[in-house]
């Protein structure tokens, strides 16, 4: 099971805050995990495949080559914006 | 040596927290604090106030790794970061960022590596609420190049 999160204005793009979902068949890196996550969702191709969109990997910031395991937590979110 | 790192909805008393600063590092020549505060104008116009959010348990990881890098970089002794987040008002307090140090230099130049990286790195998001309703706040590429000074 991936547990997978979305933030701030992607989260109010998408309308939803987290969804839980199996481990997809062949996917062993973030860019195949975001494939499959948006071939299973098309309407967020939109807001996941913007130019600016950060990805962390069970709470590490992540790259479209970080490793992805069963179990792990995956976030999607924009430029942060804090301080 | 002590790292304090704090997320919370409530303000902050920046003398309780430079007096916990002293007194922890008995040691330290210096106490810098910086304090962050919404503004009352940005770039969309008239800010009435801002709502933060943030990315619970990676707020604090990413906090803690920057603040251990400052103390590696510094050798300072003491580090307080107390971050915001809710409704906040026009001109309330948002960040403090303390650093107790041997000498003012390494205290300053903490202080100011402390805030370039957690503008960069920490997973908060603003929104500020003015009379037209609601937007996001855009990140800024001066910020980006704040962080990449270091």
């Amino acid at each position: 099971m991936i547990k997978v999160l979305f933030f701030a204005r992607i989260r109010d793009e998408l309308g939803r805050a987290e969804m839980k979902l199996e481990m997809p068949e062949g996917v062993h890196d973030l860019a195949q995990f975001t494939r499959a996550l948006i071939l299973a969702n098309p309407s967020f191709e939109p807001a996941l495949t913007q130019p600016n969109v950060l990805t962390a990997v069970n709470q590490e910031m992540a790259t479209p080559g970080t490793t992805i395991e069963d179990g792990d937590e995956i976030a999607y979110f924009p430029p942060v914006t804090g301080g | 040596m002590a790292i304090h790192i704090q997320i919370q909805p409530d303000d902050f008393d920046l003398s309780a927290e430079y007096g916990r600063l002293r007194r922890e590092n008995p040691q330290a020549g210096a106490v810098v604090t910086f304090t962050g505060l919404v503004r009352d104008f940005n770039a969309g116009g008239e800010v009435a106030g801002i709502v933060l959010e943030h990315y619970s348990g990676m707020t604090e990881k990413t906090l803690q790794r920057i603040a251990d890098e400052a103390v590696a970089r510094w050798s300072v002794a003491g580090v307080t970061i107390i971050h915001r987040v809710g409704a906040l008002g026009g001109a309330e307090q948002i960040v403090l960022v303390g650093v107790a140090s041997r000498h003012r230099r390494e205290g300053f130049a903490a202080a100011e590596f402390i805030m370039d990286f957690l503008k960069t790195e920490a997973p908060f998001w603003k929104r500020e609420r003015s009379p037209d309703g609601e937007q996001w706040v855009d990140a800024k590429d001066s910020d980006q190049r704040a962080r990449e000074r270091w």
